[in-house]
Parts: C-alpha cells; structure tokens; sequence
C-alpha cells in the first residue's frame, strides 16, 4: 500500500487530536511519511471535531477528501463524513451509540462504550479501544500498537493497554497495510518547529497572550523554558506584548512574540516603534479567517497585505511566509538573525492549517543556517545609538555599559538619540533607516527566497504562498505543473522570482483568501498571473478538491 | 559611568513655571546621590511615555527609553526582566498612565515587579492643549468637555493600593525636598514603587495656590498599616475640598516578579543537541 487515509471524529473532549497523534505515530513508525489535518469548532466541550491522518510512501503535507477508514466514536461522525467513504473503504465505530444506515461499506461494529465501562475506565479512553481495533483491522502488530501507546501515554499506561487489547481482540483484519521498513521520522507541528526554530536563533524571551492558532507556541517555549534558560511571559494584552517585546529588544535579547491577526491589530503602534526606534522584535502572525473574530479555530491567508503596510510611518520590515515545519524551523531562525542584524521588525506569516497541522520533520534535509552576527560598537568612539552607517545599520551597545549612554526614541532624533524636528536630521534619519532595506535585500539573495517543484519544464506555474505549498506541489507533480513559491515576501525577491518564472507564459495562482492578496503584490511588483483559484471557507485545500479546480482553469 | 551633571545639550521646551522642572531638578539629584552611595549610572534606565513629561528623558545624560503614549510600564518592566542590577525609572503623564495605558500599570502593580513609575499627574492634557484627564475634577471645563465633565475622576492611589502596589507616594512639584526622599524611597523599594506628583501645569490648570493651601506632610503615619494608608489616601479623592496629605502612604515588603527569571542562556551547541532530542522523542 502507497497510501492511507484515516479519519477519526467525535465530540471535542473525546481526545480526538491525541488519537491522531497516535495513530500518526503509529504509521509514522511503520515507515509511512504522515501528515495530520485537524478540524475543531471554537468551543471547548462538545460539537464536532475530526481529524484526517494521511500516510504515505513519500512525503506529503496536505489531506484528501476521501479517506480509506473512518473511525466513529459517535453518530455525527458517520453522519457528517459518510460522503468521504470509497467503495472500498471501512468503518470502525462504537456500535453502542452508532447506526451505520445507507452505506455498503464493510463495517466493524464494537461495543466500545460498554467495554469502557466494564473495565471501569474513564469515558475517554473509548478512543484507545477503537485505536486497538484499528490495529487489528489493519494488520497491525500488537508491539507497534503498545511501543506507541507507552510513549505517547505516560498516565494510567495499563487501563489504557487493557481497554486497547480488548479493542484489538474483538476486531478482525480486513485491510491490511503493511510496514514500508523506512526510518521513521520526527513529527512535528508547524507551531512546535517555529518555535524550535526561535530557539535555534537564539531566543531568549517570548512574549505572548494567547490567540488561536498562535498560543501552541506560546505553550511549547513555555515547556521548553527551564530548559533552555528563556524568558515565557504572557502579559496583559498584545499590547503589553509588544512593548514588552520592545524592552526585552533594548537589553539585547533576542526576542520574538506570537499573535493571530486580532492580536496584532493591537500590535501595530509597537511594530511601528520598534521600525522607528531600531529595536528588532519577530513577530509570528499566525493567520485565521476575519474580518474581527472569524472563524477562530479555522485557516486562511488574508493577512498578507495587512502585515506588508501595518503600522503607521514608513520602515524596513522583514516578511516571510513558510509553509511547512520545516521551512518554519529555517525561518524563525534566519528572521531572528536577520532582524537583529538590521534592527527591524520581522514578521513571520503562519496559518492555522500550517501552525497545528503535524508533518514529518527532517532536520537534516534543511541545509545550513548561516550566522549573522550583529553589529556591535568598537568601543573607540563616543556611542551613539543612531550613528548614520553606509548601510544605515548602527552599531549596536547594550545596557549597562560602563562606556555607553544608550538613548531608543519613538520620536524623531539625532544620532545620540535626542528628539530632534529638524528637517535636515529628519530627512537624513529616514534616509538611513529606510536604506538598510537595499542592504537587506542583497543580503536575502544568498538564501532560498522563492523555491520551485514539480515539472521545471512546464510552462505554466501554480504560484503559491505559506501552507497552500505542499497541497500545489503534489497537485502540480500529477499533472505535469511547475510551482513557483515565493517565501520572502518583503524585501520581495525580484530576481529570485525572475529565474523562477524563466520560459513560464501561464501563472495560475492559488491561494486561500477572497481577493487574491499575492496576485496584487505581485501586480504591484510588475508581474501579472493570469488565472486564480481562491478558496475562503476557512478549510484548506484538499488534493482532490484542488486538482478538480485546476481542470477547470 | 560618572557625571558631574547629569544634564545633556537638549535645549528645554516647557513652559517657565511648569511643575516639570521640580521632577527634573529631584530626580537629577537623587541619581546624583545614589551615584555617589555607589550605584553605576550605567544601571539606571528611564522610560518615558508622550506628553510634556516624557521630554525629561532627553534633559538627563544616562540610558534611556522614550516609549510611546500609555506605554512606559511594559517596556519598564521587560528592561528590569532583563539584567538583576537595572534600576527602572518610568516617567509617565497621568494621561498617559491612567488613562492610555492603566492597564499596564495596574497589572505591573499585581506582579510587584521592581521598578518604580513617577507620574507627572498636572490632572490635564498639555501638550494636546487642555483636555481633561482620568484625575481632573469634575465639571471640568477643557477643549473636549466646553460644559464641563460629567464624570469624577479615580483616586490613582486608591486604585494602585487596591492593584497590589507596594510602594506609594505623593508629592507636589511646589516640594522639591519631598520629591527627592520620596523617589529616593521610591527607587530603593524592592518592588513596584509608585509616586504621584501633584505638578503643575502654569499654562492649563494652574492649581498651585489651591494645593499650597491643603497639602501637608503626613506625621505619625505607619506606612506598614494597610488600613491607616488607605485612610489616608482616601482622604481627598481629587474631587471634592479637603486636606491633601503628602508623603508615604504605604510600603510593604513582598517578593517581586522578576526573581526566578533571570536565567543563563544555553551555548549554542549545547541547544543544538537538546533541540536534536527533542526531534528523536517525537519519532
């Protein structure tokens, strides 16, 4: 078997998202590339929530329509899912609280809800037992099943394995997938590695308040915490968030905070202290359907042009868009980096899809990441905080220093930073600090500002950005396409781009928003798409659904 | 770091007669002795908000950090989260600490952390030309309110002790010798020390003679007596006539925010080698 597809539903409070981790796990130790898509309503008891656990022979980082088994801890899941079933494909349910009506699919009916209270086990590990199912179902070794269980529970191990095995017990095979024998590999979310990454470039404080889809991370360093001698802190509001930030930034930490499209409204009048004050902070914006609230717990890209222009004023900013763990991983790192050495802000562009969605995680396939030490003061001159630099880049002191009187002002000002209306210090100031976005831009061009898949031969190109990258490029390899993704979208990567699009003559440009937020930067870049494929009902593309849409176009 | 005067070549703005000079001339004097009782200057950071107070950063020569309007307390606070030896200065308008940024204040009041916020409280907004603030009396008649405003104003002090504060002040820019002990006290406090300064604002709400007549200085006070200070500080509400007592309220010795924060960081290759071990137990 190349592939698989699972899908798993209940009520939220049904450890629904464990048991995908699990049965991930399992796959992934198997040898089977995995990705996990996880749907959840904005509530914390009840409703409805699923996720759809894909593995396959190769990488893959985006789900299918149809799925090949789907697990129903109640009758919702059959309900609303049965238009996913193949004619092939199983169900495995609880048959104490499902019907299965109206399909001829082949079914394994356990009385789980019954197994569960007969061996006086809490109501959730209903879910273990139709995990222990599935491993039968599938062929699956009862080792596999306890190795996983052992590390992913380290509570109540032996009701669970119990409640399991009778699971195990009461199903029989009927679709087996066998092992592939490849190593398994790491399993990361898109969050978990963004802020791996942060700690890979030299995190020392986060600040956050929480907001979906952002506050995993925010828990993630707050874990990591001890370990790694940060710096977690979760204020007030994004406002005392960013300022906080900006604090954290005049001490000469390295600093990043973590926010949702709502939070960062609120952040706009620090991003726009820290591009006049120099004081570099990485923003992760981690993006979800609005306007206002939206759809709190679901995916979209409508952020783009909101964090290009944000704030009040003209300064450098850095903007990446990163798709998947991996490139989270890179460039949490590289922005850290980057935004020091020129003292702006870097804001990294994520989405719900990409933030809580689980992927394979290969470190070694991520190519190195190159040092990018600041500037610091010589110490042989008087200090000045806002010494005018050929590349506008001042070099940096950092309180206390017995040497160096360090002045940050949100107002304009001299070099010593002393507020200053002048004209001629006002031009010359904007001059120096909007420079450094020619030196930037130089500097993007040793990195992998815009990356291209699929068939490179191909004259038309499915351009994307962020999360939409890994549903394109296995769209984009069935049918024959080249993809064109750009990761840097601010300075943006002209002649890196201008490579990608060599011999190209169609652009076909998808994305999940309404407007088309790339195509109007790419316009505005002198680059015209020709078609577009737009999807904004919170929900990402699926392969099947994108390459349906592509026939069209 | 030494300095003879801690002056710098900023030419000074405010208007002659404006209470700011008061705070200018104490808190140069009181970094002045906390120098020479050996405090590094380089140690001292101040941060100020927007408004005619914030201009005080520019007129002193040691670190500073000009935030912006509401916003002195959070950067305050991440300055002093920083490095144990920071002594945090907050210079904030009464706009801009009780109006814009209140929450701030009052949130850095229940973490007791160490720092200590000086605020300008001239009771009306200078430098936007007269409107009414969070402590202006009611019926206040400024550009925004022509008919006076409807509301009364918070006792700041009422509300800081009630947030969790454990240092609070008041002086009046007419009393330099109490400014200088207070922010003196204010600045050795370990914890969140506040003082509000009664300073005047000559061109827009000229109070000087109405506050010469009612302030004194508290005696026989206990400062430790939650309930004495409380009292005390009810005792005018910035609204109706009454005695306007200045000194110590309250000061109180609690643990701070900040202790447990300051951690080493980890060498590169080290993290290098925990982050590969954190991928090989996600397998």
């Amino acid at each position: 078997m190349n592939e698989v597809s699972f899908l798993i539903g209940g009520k939220a409070g049904f450890g629904i998202d464990k048991s995908g981790t699990v049965i991930a796990g399992i796959l992934n130790r198997m040898g089977y590339r995995i990705y996990i898509y996880r749907d959840y309503p904005s509530l914390i008891r009840g409703g409805h929530t699923f996720s759809i656990i894909r593995a396959s022979k190769t990488r893959v980082a985006c789900h299918l329509n149809k799925v090949d088994i789907i697990l129903a801890l109640n009758q919702d899941t059959f309900n609303f899912h049965k238009a996913r079933l193949k004619e092939d494909s199983l169900i495995i349910s609880d048959s104490d609280v499902v019907k299965i009506e109206g399909v001829s699919n082949r079914v394994i009916g356990i009385p789980i809800t019954g197994m569960v209270k007969e061996e006086n086990a809490a109501e959730i590990m209903r879910n273990t037992c139709v995990i222990g199912a599935l491993c039968k179902a599938a062929g699956i070794s009862w080792d596999i099943l306890d190795e996983i269980f052992r590390k992913e529970f380290t509570k109540e191990i032996d009701i669970n394995l119990k409640i399991a095995r009778r699971g195990f017990d009461a199903a029989r095979e009927e679709k087996r997938i066998e092992g592939l024998g490849q190593a398994p590999l790491a399993m990361l979310t898109g969050n978990q590695a963004a802020g791996l990454g942060l700690i890979r470039g030299g995190l020392k404080t986060y600040i956050s308040y929480p907001m979906t889809p952002s506050s995993p991370i925010l828990h993630f360093l707050a874990e990591m915490a001890p370990d790694f001698g940060l710096k977690v802190i979760h204020p007030e509001s994004e406002i005392g968030v960013v300022l906080m930030a900006l604090g954290a930034s005049y001490m000469g930490e390295r600093v990043a905070v973590g926010t949702s499209g709502g939070g960062f409204c609120l952040m706009t009048e620090g991003l726009s202290f820290s591009g006049m004050s120099e004081l570099p902070v990485v923003f992760i914006v981690g993006q979800r359907p609005g306007p206002s609230t939206g759809l709190p717990t679901y995916s979209a890209q409508t952020e783009l042009h909101f964090v290009l222009n944000a704030g009040q004023g003209e300064f450098v900013r850095l903007v990446v868009a990163p798709a998947d763990p991996e490139e989270a991983y890179y460039w949490s790192a590289v922005s850290l980096a980057l935004s020091q050495k020129y003292q702006i802000p870097g804001i990294i562009l994520t989405d719900k899809n990409m933030g809580e969605g689980t992927f394979n995680f290969d470190l070694s396939s991520m190519g190195e990441i190159r040092e990018e030490p600041p500037l610091l003061w010589d110490r042989k001159s008087e200090y000045k905080r806002y010494l005018d630099t050929e590349n506008g880049v001042s070099p940096l002191a950092f309180v206390p220093d017995r040497n160096a009187i360090v002045k940050v002002n949100s107002y304009e000002h001299d070099e010593y930073g002393i507020t200053a209306e002048d004209q001629q210090i006002t031009t010359r100031m904007n001059d120096k600090r909007l420079r450094k976005a020619t030196y930037l831009a130089k500097d993007l061009e040793g990195y992998p500002c815009v990356k291209t898949y699929g068939n490179k031969d191909s004259s038309t190109v499915l351009l994307c950005w962020g999360s939409n990258k890994g549903v394109c490029v296995e769209a984009a390899e069935r049918s024959g396409l080249k993809v064109v993704q750009p990761l840097v979208l601010w300075p943006f990567p002209v002649k890196q781009f201008q490579d990608a699009l060599q011999g190209v003559k169609k652009l076909i440009c998808v994305e999940n928003n309404a407007t088309g937020q790339l195509t109007r930067l790419l316009k505005a870049q002198g680059f015209g798409t020709d078609k577009q494929i737009l999807k904004y009902d919170g929900r990402p593309f699926s392969l099947d659904e994108l390459q349906e849409r592509l026939s069209g176009v | 770091m030494e300095q003879k005067d801690l002056g710098t070549y900023a030419q000074n703005t405010w208007c002659p007669g404006c209470g700011n000079f008061a705070i200018l001339n104490a808190i140069k004097t009181v970094l002045g002795e906390l120098n020479a009782e050996g405090l590094p200057l380089e140690n001292v950071v101040l941060v100020s908000g927007i408004g005619c107070h914030a201009k005080i950063v520019d007129y002193i020569n040691v670190n500073s950090f000009y935030s912006i309007h509401g916003r002195v307390t959070p950067a305050a606070e991440a300055i002093r989260l920083g490095d144990p030896k920071m002594k945090v200065i907050g210079f904030a308008g009464d706009g801009d600490a009780y109006g814009e940024g209140i929450e701030h204040l009052i949130f850095a009041a229940k973490r007791n952390i160490d720092i200590t916020m000086v605020i300008h409280n001239n009771r009306v907004y200078g430098l936007t030309t007269g409107q009414y603030t969070p402590t202006s009396p009611q019926g206040y008649r400024g550009r925004s309110t022509p008919e006076g405003t409807k509301e009364l104003p918070i006792n700041p002090l009422e509300l800081m002790l009630a947030s969790g504060a454990t240092y609070l002040g008041r002086g009046t820019s007419h009393g330099i010798e109490l400014l200088k002990k207070l922010f003196k006290e204010a600045i050795l406090h370990k914890g969140f020390s506040l003082v509000d300064v009664l300073q005047v604002c000559v061109t827009y709400f000229n109070m000087y003679e109405y506050y010469d007549k009612r302030v004194y200085e508290l005696k026989d006070h206990n400062p430790l007596d939650y309930q004495q200070a409380l009292n005390k500080i009810r005792e005018w509400d910035y609204n109706r006539d009454a005695r306007i007592a200045l000194g110590t309220f309250y000061k109180r010795g609690s643990p701070t925010f900040e202790e447990g924060f300051f951690k080493q960081a980890v060498p590169p290759p080290e993290r290098m080698e925990k982050i590969r071990l954190i991928l090989e137990s996600s397998i």
